[in-house]
């Protein structure tokens, strides 16, 4: 199960439309990651709107990724999580920390405008 | 669906068991939160299965009655088992790792939570539940 990754001027979009097993959510990561670094993008959009499920594991798999992307030096937005995940993930006592997130695609868009002239304004 | 039993080895064990939860949740009337919460719950369970134990099951039954609609769940493995029960269970035990990380959150998310555990058998029973309106 690969998740496709589309580029779109100087960014990476993204949206997982089904639910991924462990092993299919780390190979996402690493594909996002090379990516990433192999075109050059300033900003990474994961949409996670047909996301059922946000457990701890993914979770924690989508803060590393958001750090990793920021490591290879570009931003990332996570944006679309349904209402009943974010209850579950608060209620489980986790959240995502470091993380960038936003309504819609729309607001992706423009919150990750906003990150990436912030880091090349410097 | 009057109940499923998935056999947990790897990972898409995982997404079968709770999406089979899901499934059943849905189908007897219970709202999106509860849905994502019984699933979420049943991952958590179930991945600790894979990681500390290599394989178990899970099985997820109907148990509705006249006034509630209830599902319950029994994830079970004959792994080397959580020496600790106590700790496990205590808050802020479940960042680290390790055997039973993770238990308090995934409690918080259902109605009851049963576990007992030992060398060779460990089962936990959950329950989402809500009265019928």
């Amino acid at each position: 199960m690969r998740i496709p990754i589309l580029k779109l001027r100087n960014i990476l979009l993204t949206s997982i439309q089904t639910d991924l097993s462990d092993d299919d959510a780390l190979q996402f990561q690493q594909d996002l990651i090379e990516r990433t670094r192999d075109s050059g993008a300033a900003g990474v959009i994961i949409d996670i709107t047909a996301l059922d499920v946000v457990d701890s594991f993914m979770a924690r798999v989508l803060n590393d990724t958001a750090n990793m992307v920021r490591l290879v030096g570009a931003e990332s937005v996570v944006c679309g999580m349904q209402p009943a995940v974010a209850l579950t993930l608060i209620e489980m006592g986790r959240e995502l920390v470091g993380v960038e997130t936003a309504l819609n695609l729309d607001q992706a868009m423009d919150r990750l405008h906003d990150l990436i002239g912030l880091r090349s304004n410097g | 669906m009057k109940e499923s039993r998935v056999e947990i080895r790897g990972s898409t064990d995982v997404v079968t068991a709770r999406r089979d939860g899901r499934d059943m949740a849905k189908a007897l009337g219970f709202g999106s939160a509860d849905q994502t919460r019984l699933a979420t719950a049943i991952s958590e369970l179930t991945r600790n299965v894979v990681q500390y134990a290599g394989s178990g099951f899970c099985l997820i039954e109907n148990a509705s009655s006249l006034d509630f609609m209830e599902i319950r769940v029994v994830v079970g493995d004959s792994g080397p088992g959580i020496p600790d029960l106590g700790e496990a269970l205590r808050d802020g035990f479940s960042t680290g790792g390790g055997l039973g990380a993770g238990l308090p959150g995934t409690r918080r998310l259902v109605h009851s939570f049963d576990i007992i555990s030992e060398p060779g058998n460990t089962r936990i029973e959950i329950t989402v539940r809500r009265r019928r309106s």
